[in-house]
């Protein structure tokens, strides 16, 4: 066994019980940190498989922004142990019974029989300046520009989406208008003097 | 490599939407509430422009652009120029209904135009994924549209359940493709097909992939069995989005569907061809017999589409360009009758009211007799009663059928659309023979009006008269 399958048993290994905690531990606040060691592990087998950038990007991308808003979410939210758990053991031995189907059907499929070692050789492994970024960098821009410029109008969709669907214009909202605050001009605007009727002293009795 | 900037001629029309779509978007920040109807008219003028745009970088020969992620050839432009003019109609009948219940903003014109790029992109994908981006571009201003009205409990829900299982299809479609790319190392739709002449059912790995590409495309068509989210999206979502939603995305689908089966996986059409024949036959038999129960209009359309699918599919199945060119003409014929009868629940809804039961079509024929006229030439042409357009559309996709030897799958689209016809005439008997319980009458635009009498004696016209669409439709499979 070399080092490096080694090191893909180790992580496989953390990975597939950090995955296991995510689903079996009662506070939401821990499956949400368990997921976060399950994205670490899963990026290294990425970097194991040379591929640096996606590596790099689910670190960045799910552990930096979407699971920290995940965990804000989660501590934010009032959530129900109980009716979330219940059901769960009764529920249990079908779903393992689902899962153990999907297993071997995919096994099956996926397997080595139609992709092993003899199907498909394996790729050289490249120097140790090949940089990946570089190359999706240069295919990216060029062959797939279509695609990406596409990718692109769908996020922009996702941001009218978002904002049309809840943006609120609420008459009793007390929000201060800046724009309108910097034109205050000195003078009559800013003070208004009221003009009163003296009050008499009150007397100490 | 190079890069011309003569290949981005034939991605003008693209070019174009995609500008006016953002034009529209950022003027209609800088306008009042009364002025908003400038983004409407933006709009439409953009998608006639469009049309124009379209006819102008049209050529005789197919032209593949991008590094082979990008067609234009004879299918893409009339598909494409079939969905600017029903879009067109599409907010053009919206218009009123929008305004009378507060939701005209510019929002929905922008998602729409977004919704009409995504749709170009499918007719025009080359490479799954180009065809899955485009699917996504324009199932994700649809979301968003069913949503449109948020003070409405059911929109929302609609919007809810559509987005969850176009999530799931969409999940299934990917799969199915890197199956595929894992098979043929390729996700141009021209490698795809190159590297699978010569092999069929012997490499499980495709056949897997295969599955799981029907299966996406199933649940974005709406067939049985993965029709659930049709009939409580067309109901829930505001009737305007109903009606775009059944008209001009099934352009759309009808391209995605001919592009990643035939263009794509073509070699495989025997490995298909079982599949959409048992996703047809239980299209159109449960669609059928669903509607009958149903006694909300929307819902009842909602199954009717359904069975719509079934018979669209059998011309797909058929594998001949007989077949492909009698899909694509069934396709549009339905696009148009859906329009018109959509734009008749828009018609007769009010202020604070919705045409959306049977009860509310008693008696229209006494109250405006032209409208339930029209009503009726639409209902016949769903139903494929001659001498209206919906006949020779069936017409023509069982014929595609019979020809290939599927005797049997044709009897049973025949049996279920007499079935079917029940429903529909049941509008007819609704609107002639029954005694009206509300005395209003149609209060429309006059806009809306010439439009919708043209829409309806289209049914006629077309019918008497089906050859020109029919060798344009030929003409476009080529």
């Amino acid at each position: 066994m070399t080092f490096e399958k080694f090191l893909f048993y180790v992580f496989s290994a953390i990975l597939v019980f950090a995955a296991t905690m995510v689903i079996t531990r009662r506070n939401p606040v821990h499956s949400a940190l368990f997921l976060v060691l399950a994205f670490f592990t899963s990026s290294i087998l990425w970097m194991l498989l040379e591929a640096e950038f996606l590596a790099i990007v689910l670190v960045l991308v799910y552990v930096g922004a979407v699971m920290v808003l995940f965990l804000f979410v989660v501590m934010m939210l009032d959530i129900d142990q109980a009716a979330m758990r219940a059901g769960f053991i009764k529920m249990l031995p079908v779903g393992l019974l689902v899962a153990g189907i999907m297993a071997v059907e995919m096994f099956l499929v996926v397997g080595p029989k139609y992709f092993g070692l003899d199907k498909y050789a394996m790729p050289a492994p490249h120097p140790a300046d090949y940089s990946n970024t570089e190359e999706l960098g240069n295919v990216l821009y060029t062959i797939y520009m279509y695609p990406v410029e596409i990718a692109s109008v769908i996020l922009l969709v996702g941001i009218i989406a978002a904002i049309g669907l809840t943006l609120r214009r609420r008459p009793d909202n007390k929000r201060i208008d800046p724009a309108l605050q910097v034109q205050v001009k000195k003078g009559p605007d800013r003070i208004r003097v009221v003009k009163m009727p003296a009050e008499k002293k009150m007397e100490a009795k | 490599m190079q890069f011309e900037a003569s290949s981005l001629i034939p991605v003008l029309p693209e070019i174009f939407i995609l500008s006016v779509a953002c034009f529209v978007l950022v003027v209609d920040l800088f306008m009042e509430d009364r002025q908003r109807i400038i983004s409407y008219f933006l709009t439409q003028a953009g998608l006639l422009v469009a049309v124009l745009v379209t006819l102008g970088v049209s050529q005789p020969e197919a032209q593949v652009v991008f590094d082979g992620s990008y067609v234009r050839d004879g299918m893409s432009d009339a598909l494409k120029i079939g969905i600017y003019l029903i879009s067109f109609v599409a907010f053009l009948y919206a218009k009123d209904y929008l305004r009378e219940r507060d939701l005209f903003k510019g929002e929905y014109f922008v998602l729409g135009l977004f919704a009409v790029l995504g749709m170009m992109v499918m007719v025009s994908a080359y490479s799954f994924l180009t065809a899955y981006l485009g699917l996504e571009l324009l199932s994700l201003s649809l979301y968003a549209m069913v949503a449109f009205d948020r003070d409405s409990k059911a929109g929302s829900e609609a919007a809810m359940k559509y987005f969850v299982l176009g999530a799931i299809a969409s999940g299934m479609l990917l799969y199915g493709i890197s199956m595929i790319y894992g098979a043929t190392g390729s996700i141009e739709f021209e490698k795809v097909a190159a590297a699978l002449t010569g092999t069929g059912m012997e490499n499980k790995v495709l056949v897997f992939g295969l599955v799981f590409v029907v299966i996406g495309l199933a649940f974005k068509l709406g067939a049985v069995p993965f029709h659930m989210w049709m009939p409580d999206v067309y109901h829930g979502a505001p009737v305007t989005v109903t009606l775009f939603l059944g008209s001009a995305p099934k352009l759309a689908a009808f391209a995605l569907a001919m592009r990643l089966l035939v263009d794509g996986l073509g070699p495989l059409h025997a490995d298909w061809q079982g599949m959409l024949v048992v996703l047809a036959v239980l299209s159109m038999a449960l669609g059928n017999v669903i509607a009958i129960a149903q006694t909300n209009i929307k819902r009842m359309l909602a199954y009717s589409t359904i069975s719509h699918v079934g018979f669209i599919l059998l011309g797909i199945l058929a594998g001949t360009s007989e077949g492909y060119s009698a899909s694509m003409f069934y396709t549009i014929v339905y696009a148009i009758t859906s329009l018109g009868g959509f734009g008749i629940v828009i018609l007769l809804s009010r202020q604070g009211f919705e045409a959306e039961n049977l009860e509310d079509y008693k008696g229209l024929h006494e109250r405006s007799p032209w409208f339930a006229a029209m009503m009726m030439l639409l209902m016949f042409s769903m139903a494929g009663v001659p001498p209206t357009v919906g006949f020779w559309a069936k017409l023509f996709v069982l014929d595609a059928v019979v020809s290939v030897d599927l005797v049997w799958v044709a009897l049973v689209g025949v049996f279920f659309s007499i079935i079917g016809a029940f429903y529909y005439i049941r509008i007819v008997k609704l609107m002639y023979f029954d005694k009206p319980e509300a005395g209003e009458l149609v209060t429309a635009g006059m806009d809306t009006r010439v439009v919708l009498s043209i829409n309806g004696a289209l049914m006629l016209v077309l019918g008497l008269f089906p050859a020109g669409l029919l060798a344009l439709c030929a003409r476009a499979i080529g």
